[in-house]
């Protein structure tokens, strides 16, 4: 196989991380509804922990794009 | 006569396609300058942090000039940058880590707004290179060390090995922490530093949407406006993402700081 098209496919199947940060995204929103709608007192005090959670589990994917990248054009 | 064509095509393709959406980082000197051997060029990089330093301090300083007891609008926005941050050291790192908000409160203010001065036209996104990133992250790893052995001695390493775990465990888990310590600086800066690039390379690439679209006929020219308002879209999310990834590195540092304070549990 030529090393270019190794690269290509390389990069698509490093972006295959993004399965398990949809996964993740979904729980953490999902349980923070599911958890807001059974007391939406305690909602605004978890709040932070939730944009916290979804900015950390976001990073997974963007390691992701980072190594793609890093095959394309490193 | 097909060749020609194709040329042609190729060629109106190329004017079109002039700015690649990784061209946005390219980083040009201003000013050229080496010092014994290391090129140390003031470059768009540089500028843009001038830039943002110089703007913090009118926006920080000329809020609190007046110092009114009932605060203005300009007043009171400073305040809630201030008493926000207040609340996340206090909350996270405990009312010892008082001492350590000057620098927080720098560290988040810088971060936020080389974040959001990326987001002016024309302008240069300082957080979308990973060396400007990973230098914030060092000095924040090295700090939060010596800080722990300062106040602890080698007592400090009881971090890495948490209380109330059965001891055959501990083979599996103090190298497990280890690591997990020493990825630290690289977790913290790729983070903010891939944000930032993913951020800005899609968003050129759904411009570059519109341009191609526009070229193929009046069927293309109603369609992009669809990319156009993924754009509008994607730069309020950008707005967004620049607060978040600035709030998430204060956080973290604050969580290290207080690693750093009480490393016994």
């Amino acid at each position: 196989m030529e090393l270019e098209a190794a690269k290509m496919i390389g990069a698509g199947i490093a972006t295959l991380a993004l399965a398990g940060v949809g996964i993740g995204l979904g729980n953490i929103f999902g349980n923070f509804l599911s958890g807001a709608l059974r007391n939406p007192s305690a909602a605004p005090k978890v709040f932070g922990n939730l944009l916290l959670g979804f900015a950390l589990t976001e990073a997974v994917a963007l390691f992701a794009l980072v190594i793609a990248f890093l095959i394309l054009f490193g | 006569m097909t060749a020609i064509r194709i040329k042609r095509v190729a060629q109106k393709k190329e004017m079109v396609a002039v700015a690649g959406p990784l061209q946005q980082f390219e980083i040009k000197p201003i000013a050229e300058m080496e010092i014994a051997g290391v090129d140390v060029s003031f470059t768009n990089s540089s500028l843009m942090m001038v830039i943002v330093v110089t703007l913090l301090t009118f926006f920080l300083v000329g809020g609190i000039r007046k110092g009114s007891l009932v605060p203005g609008r300009w007043q009171a926005i400073v305040e809630m940058a201030y008493e926000f941050i207040a609340n996340m050291v206090r909350e996270n790192v405990g009312r010892e880590g008082k001492q350590y908000f000057p620098f927080i409160f720098t560290l988040f203010m810088f971060i936020l707004g080389c974040n959001l001065w990326g987001m002016v036209p024309y302008q240069f996104t300082a957080t979308s290179h990973i060396i400007v990133t990973f230098a914030l992250a060092a000095v924040v790893f090295l700090g939060v060390t010596l800080i722990g052995f300062a106040k602890h001695g080698l007592g400090f390493l009881k971090l890495f090995a948490p209380s109330g775990v059965p001891a055959p465990l501990y083979i599996l888990i103090v190298p497990i922490e280890i690591m997990s310590y020493f990825t630290r600086p690289i977790s913290l800066s790729v983070r903010l530093f891939a944000n930032m690039l993913a951020g800005h390379i899609m968003m050129k690439v759904f411009a570059g949407f519109i341009i191609s679209l526009g070229t193929i006929g009046l069927v293309g020219q109603a369609a992009a406006i669809l990319p156009f308002a993924f754009n509008i879209f994607l730069t309020g999310l950008e707005i967004l993402v620049a607060f978040l990834q600035a709030y998430v590195f204060a956080i973290l540092s604050c969580i290290y700081l207080h690693d750093a304070m009480h490393p016994s549990h």
